[in-house]
């Protein structure tokens, strides 16, 4: 049947990839507030449930019966529809991820590269109206804030994003992960590594550059005139955004899907990319557990004056070495 | 892509696009806060890209939202926010004028569009659907650099020149932003 092929299968797909991410960012506050917990010498939630496993469970019916709030100075269509626009990109980047063996979670296109940085744009839109239409001056300097940081760190991310897909040379994920790839290719993709990474924290505004919600500066930033479950959506969008990028992380770094056995057996696909997410998370929490938080003024002079030339640099050497080396 | 629709389910597809994108086209120019209006001007494009998928042409439909929705409207919220556009600036005289100005100009566009449309339309070629694999990121980079890589470089060049202007054009003053502890001259 046509339209069961065209609209229902990949419906279902979407629903239940929705739910293993909802599922996933549940588990994802509770992972780092134990390890957290564990880096400050502390036990963290340990009350609901073993070692405090129900505590998600706990905290969703909380966000759920919340009372809804909605300040009489905000600008009501947009304040509603921000924390949507917040959430959505961080699960439609999923449907070019590969997930085993030639299967991507929805849809193998052969943009998949260019999907990412589409996405990766539109992303600040949620944070960004949150901000004008929250009406309140913390608010819109958080928002404005975070606005120049993504924008920013967009160009480096998108400048190592070319050099991959320039060694890869196809700009479909499906096939960059099943090629391929020579030793010292390798080499010179993790290199790359440690700054691809400080993009990703700068676009998911994770610590140490969470400047557009510093506490201890703004309230809470673009999020200050939100409660419920409406800030319940942001805190979802910046989770599920931290388990994407890890995700795109692990497929463009360190090989997705692969692993021992998984091309003869391709359920083991999935879970030797969750291993991977999950240590690649480990490290978003490492990272927020140890490092202080810059001055704005370095965050964005570290972007042009370091980020972006070096970005240039390694995008220019990586073209040399494709059209020499391959 | 391998699933293709019936041609019956495609026209519904593109009369429902068209209309979400039509509508948006009209909110840009109705509203009267600036920031809906780029709103609108977002999910506009985000239709058009959606239509130029819909022509295979998946270069141009990424390349439009990275554009568009990821840089230029986000720079025009940035400008509305930072310079906040009162709705209030003009006079009731104005706004009549501006309008019927407006309606005026926006028909003679669509006059001189549709004009040329119907005066060189001819049914699609048989080959069609060759001629669609135009769309995709190796054919759109291929045209770009050798037959057109002139009118390339010089687009580039031009870009440089906007941005060393705006450099320019932006550079504080010797000694602008002094006792500010974030902003160190010469630092």
């Amino acid at each position: 049947m046509d339209w069961l092929q065209v609209l229902v299968f990949p419906t279902i797909r979407a629903l239940i990839l929705i739910f293993v991410l909802l599922t996933g960012f549940a588990y994802l506050t509770w992972y780092e507030r134990k390890l957290l917990a564990r880096f400050q010498i502390r036990y963290g939630p340990n009350r609901a449930g073993k070692y405090g496993l129900l505590q998600p469970a706990a905290d969703a019916v909380k966000a759920f019966f919340k009372e809804e709030i909605i300040p009489n100075h905000v600008d009501k269509p947009v304040y509603l529809l921000a924390p949507a626009l917040a959430l959505a990109p961080a699960l439609i980047i999923w449907a070019v991820i590969p997930i085993a063996k030639g299967i991507p979670a929805i849809a193998d296109v052969n943009i998949g590269f260019l999907w990412i940085l589409a996405v990766a744009g539109i992303e600040s839109y949620g944070v960004i109206l949150a901000g004008w239409s929250s009406n309140n001056n913390y608010s819109l300097l958080g928002a404005l804030r975070s606005a120049a940081q993504m924008v920013s760190y967009e160009l480096p991310l998108g400048l190592f994003l070319v050099s991959i897909l320039i060694l890869a040379g196809s700009f479909s994920l499906v096939e960059l992960v099943e090629s391929t790839r020579l030793w010292w290719e390798w080499i010179w993709l993790w290199l790359a590594f440690p700054f691809f990474f400080i993009c990703i924290l700068a676009e998911t505004n994770r610590s140490p550059f969470d400047l557009p919600e510093t506490e201890n500066e703004l309230v809470a930033g673009f999020q200050t005139e939100y409660g419920g479950m409406k800030f319940a959506l942001f805190f979802m969008a910046e989770y599920i955004n931290m388990i994407t990028t890890s995700a795109i992380m692990a497929t463009l770094f360190f090989g997705g899907w692969k692993g021992p056995f998984a091309e003869e057996i391709i359920w083991l696909g999935p879970i030797y990319l969750v291993i991977k997410v999950v240590l690649l998370l480990f490290l978003f929490i490492w990272v927020r557990a140890s490092i202080g938080r810059p001055r704005y003024d370095q965050l964005m002079k570290f972007c042009w004056q370091f980020m972006l030339p070096l970005g240039l640099v390694y995008m220019s050497i990586s073209a040399v070495l494709a059209v020499f080396l391959k | 892509m391998s699933v293709s629709l019936n041609p019956v389910h495609f026209d519904l597809f593109f009369l429902l696009v068209a209309a979400v994108c039509l509508a948006a086209a009209l909110g840009v120019v109705m509203s009267r806060q600036p920031v809906h209006s780029a709103l609108f001007l977002l999910t506009n494009f985000a239709t058009l890209a959606v239509l130029y998928i819909t022509l295979e042409a998946q270069f141009l439909a990424a390349a439009q939202v990275i554009v568009y929705a990821g840089g230029i409207v986000i720079l025009i919220l940035f400008v509305i926010m930072l310079i906040g556009g009162d709705t209030n600036d003009f006079t009731a005289a104005q706004r009549i004028w501006s309008r019927i100005v407006g309606v005026a100009l926006g028909v003679i566009l669509l006059l001189a569009i549709s004009y040329s449309a119907l005066l060189r339309m001819t049914p699609p070629p048989d080959d069609a659907a060759a001629l669609l694999q135009g769309g995709t990121p190796k054919a759109v980079g291929i045209a770009l650099f050798t037959d057109y890589v002139l009118p390339f470089e010089l687009i580039a060049i031009l870009l440089l020149v906007a941005l060393i202007g705006a450099l320019v054009l932006g550079r504080q003053p010797e000694g602008a932003g002094e006792g500010i502890p974030s902003v160190k001259v010469g630092d």
